[in-house]
């Protein structure tokens, strides 16, 4: 199995470095004699999927056939493993998630092959990007991270088994999502780069690229938040997000990835900020590759970073050819960058974007220094210093707001300009509306003053009231425009309204989603906890909520043992539920996990752990949070995926109204 | 825009406004179990599980049940914010703190991203300036934009045109 892999592997790299350099050949030597070159490459670049997807199969079949000659098999699996967590085995380690990574992208580059008619130059420059990011995959799995390299010594009976915090549904589907967002970004680079190197006129690349970025923000978003849950349903600490430096890697491209998806609307539609969008993609996948490179090479500590390893200077190596290569084609060509148009008004949908882009920037610069912090820290002072949670929030959450603010006034900006009365009146009814939210609520208890959190808290939930205003008030305003004309109910036409403008329409779905997931973040600064030795019978009371542990059970299955707990819910005199919090000791690995027990509603979560058995007494210990708002988070994450599939969805022909006596003809919805 | 404000600053509410907005972030403090939520939470667990010390759920953690003990115990004594942050810095490393302080080296942390905020903000408006005052860079044969006067013209006109 290991030499069938092996070979595969070794395969690949040749069919990349051929597809590489006959792509590169072809386009520099140019003309009719060079076509069936880069054709050649062309296929080369289709062949490495097929090979690349063989080295895959080898070692997920390996992981079924409990084959641990392959150490890479041995160290992540064992026989009474799961099967769905056997095929997740792929991506569970260093090496399997370096092929996992070129397996996608192999993927991505064989849609991208197949779709070269669209535009045969443009898609032969980007192939050839694409094939050179390849190979540099195909090295590292070669030469400095192997996932077939063999046993040593006597072949062991079974593996040290699959780490017991990774055997959980979501960690099935987590990983893959979040690689398809990583590895996506390469393709808007290879096509941004192409546009570069090739001079390429107009905005075409803009619109090929549309949809690969916005497919690639929508996998990363869904990879970061299934990781957020997968926190919240098993690392059993009562929360989502930690601010650890992998979730940190995976925050950044995000963050100027959306600010590409805003800023590229300025260049479709009014020829501007063309060097900005190129380096905010070049920034997007270097951020990619710097998160791979920060989890990977130790250089700071993280709960779930991989194994430190050889392959960060592969990775240090690779980011700085990367630059060169960016800096040495914007200097050769960024004449061709040139704005088209001029601002106009500082009252604008130009600058609003503009101040997007600076506050997302921001946002990530602050999580990048941040994560490296404590290295800067040891090699200028020698003392190792901790950047966690508090930091973060306290730089972060003000530029989040401003950022809801913004987010609040953009759609009522026009393009080029917007006169001031205009703003006023879109914008009055909404700031009432949050206004009297804030009102509402400190009249229901919430007390700014006393705390810091609380004050945040309070703007968050006025803030997304006000976008959640403007959102509705836009979907309002136009569906009323087309009930006039085609006499549909008010609902059927925001659907029709929608429909013609998908992108408008599902960007502010996914707006809609980002205030929901905003207003669940607020719930956190009333949190509640309480922690206790629970025997039959002992009641806990939390927020409002009596839980009565009933009894302990255990289970047995061939992967791992388990321990319940029984706990009956109260809410007042009613009971409303049963939870069972669970802990478990995993066999091969012989660690221990636990799997805490939730009770969502819109108000709040009830959420147990059971820690296990104080060593001195024997009694068990339960902690118990009550975390509100929580469903808020993943109703806004769900939300956020519906705007995107909408945004994904193509325009309907605008309706033409019929005109009264002195109106033109006028598509409604249509513009942006 | 500054009259107004020196108008406000003469009332006696106004005043009494700042007074109480000073005030209002001392009210309940002292609260021992809150002193002792806030300052757990400034607090890393120092067992090597990357967790804020009272978020830490590792039963049997070696260091994480004695420094909640020892937390208690500073908070019970009366020891201030500080003493007591510092005497966990004396005994556990300065990484048990969860973020930098703002002393030394360490402010070069806390300063940096507002200052990249501030950077970027007078670096935004220049760049608008730029662009507001830059001739365009126009195709042969181009018509040039419509401004101005003209331009408000057509826009008015475009507005009533529209207008049901």
């Amino acid at each position: 199995m290991s030499q069938i892999g092996s070979f595969a592997l070794l395969l690949a790299l040749a069919l990349s470095v051929y597809s590489f350099l006959a792509g590169l050949a072809a386009l520099v030597r140019g003309g009719p004699s060079s076509e069936r070159l880069g054709e050649t490459a062309r296929r080369a670049g289709i062949a490495v999927f097929a090979v690349v997807v063989l080295a895959g199969l080898v070692l997920v079949v390996a992981a079924f056939q409990n084959d641990f000659s392959i150490a890479y098999i041995y160290h992540h699996s064992n026989r009474d493993l799961p099967a769905p967590y056997k095929f997740a085995t792929l991506w569970s380690g260093q090496e399997g998630s370096l092929l996992f990574w070129s397996l996608l992208l192999a993927t991505y580059g064989l849609v991208l092959r197949l779709r070269y008619k669209t535009d045969v130059r443009l898609f032969a420059y980007a192939s050839v990007v694409i094939a050179a990011v390849q190979v540099f995959f195909l090295l590292v799995l070669n030469f400095a991270a192997n996932p077939f390299g063999v046993m040593q010594g006597s072949l062991p009976a079974d593996g040290t088994g699959l780490n017991p915090l990774l055997q959980y549904p979501e960690m099935v589907i987590h990983p893959p999502m979040l690689y398809l967002g990583y590895v996506g970004f390469t393709v808007p680079f290879a096509f941004a780069l192409a546009a570069l190197a090739m001079r390429y006129p107009g905005e075409k690349w803009i619109h090929i690229t549309r949809r690969w970025t916005m497919v690639t923000w929508g996998f990363l978003t869904c990879g970061i938040f299934l990781g957020a849950h997968w926190a919240y349903s098993v690392l059993g600490w009562g929360g989502y997000w930690g601010w650890d430096p992998v979730e940190n890697a995976s925050l950044m491209p995000w963050l100027t990835g959306t600010a590409f998806l805003h800023s590229v609307m300025m260049q479709e539609k009014r020829g501007m900020l063309k060097t900005w969008n190129m380096w905010l993609i070049f920034s997007t996948f270097m951020l990619s590759i710097f998160g791979t490179f920060l989890t990977r090479s130790g250089v700071v500590s993280s709960v779930h970073a991989f194994a430190q390893s050889s392959i960060g200077d592969w990775f240090v190596t690779f980011l700085a050819l990367i630059f060169a290569t960016c800096v040495l084609f914007y200097v050769k060509n960024h004449a061709h960058l040139r704005s088209e148009h001029k601002l106009e008004s500082l009252v604008s949908r130009e600058s609003s974007f503009v101040f997007n882009n600076l506050l997302l920037l921001v946002a990530c610069f602050t999580v990048l220094w941040g994560t490296l912090f404590p290295v800067l820290s040891e090699w200028v002072t020698g003392t190792k210093v901790t950047v966690g949670a508090p930091f973060f929030n306290r730089v972060n959450i003000p530029v989040a707001l401003l950022l809801l603010l913004l987010t609040a006034l953009g759609p009522l900006l026009a393009w080029r300009k917007t006169s001031v009365e205009s703003l006023k009146r879109n914008f009055m009814w909404p700031a009432i509306g949050a206004l009297g939210t804030g009102v509402i609520l400190t009249a229901l208890g919430m007390r700014p003053w006393k705390d810091i959190s609380y004050l945040y808290s309070l703007m968050t939930i006025m803030l997304s009231v006000l976008v959640g205003l403007t959102v509705i008030s836009e979907f309002v305003r136009g569906g009323h425009v087309i009930r006039r004309h085609t006499g549909q109910n008010l609902f059927s036409s925001m659907l029709q309204l929608a429909h013609r403008n998908t992108r408008r329409y599902g960007g502010y779905i996914v707006h809609f989603g980002v205030i929901v997931i905003m207003i669940g973040f607020a719930g956190s600064a009333f949190n509640q906890e309480k922690e206790q030795e629970m025997g039959f019978g002992d009641k806990i009371n939390i927020a409002g909520y009596t839980l009565v542990c009933r009894s302990y059970t255990q289970d047995y299955n061939p992967n791992y043992e388990s321990e319940w707990a029984i706990f009956d819910v109260y809410r007042g005199d009613k009971q409303i539920g049963t939870l069972n919090p669970e802990r478990r000791f995993y066999k091969a690995s012989q660690q221990t996990s636990t799997i805490p027990a939730t009770r969502s509603s819109a108000r709040d979560d009830l959420y147990l752990v059971y820690e296990g058995q104080n060593p001195q007494t024997g009694r068990p210990i339960i902690r118990v949070h009550v975390n509100p708002l929580v469903m808020w988070i993943w109703v806004g994450v769900w939300t956020m995926i519906v705007g995107t599939v909408v945004a994904l969805i193509p325009n309907a022909v605008p309706v033409r109204v019929v005109a009264p006596a002195r109106m033109h003809a006028q598509p409604v919805g249509a513009g942006d | 825009m500054f009259p107004l404000i020196r108008n406000l600053k003469s009332r006696p509410a106004f005043k009494l406004s700042l007074l109480m907005l000073a005030i209002l972030p001392l009210l309940g403090a002292g609260d021992q179990s809150a002193r002792v939520s806030d300052l757990g939470h400034r607090m890393m667990c120092v067992c090597g599980c990357n967790q804020i010390l009272l978020e830490c759920n590792h039963v049997g953690c070696a260091y994480s049940e004695r420094m909640r003990g020892e937390l208690i115990a500073a908070v019970d004594r009366g020891d201030n914010d500080d003493l007591t942050l510092q005497w966990f810095v004396q005994k556990y490393g300065t990484t048990v703190m969860a973020a930098p302080t703002k002393t030394g080296f360490n402010r070069v942390a806390w300063i940096t991203p507002y200052l990249a905020l501030a950077l970027g903000l007078t670096l935004v408006i220049f760049i608008i300036r730029a662009w507001r005052a830059r001739p365009l860079a126009l195709p042969p044969g181009a018509v040039l934009p419509v401004e101005g006067l003209e331009l408000e013209r057509f826009r008015e006109q475009a507005r009533k045109e529209t207008e049901t």
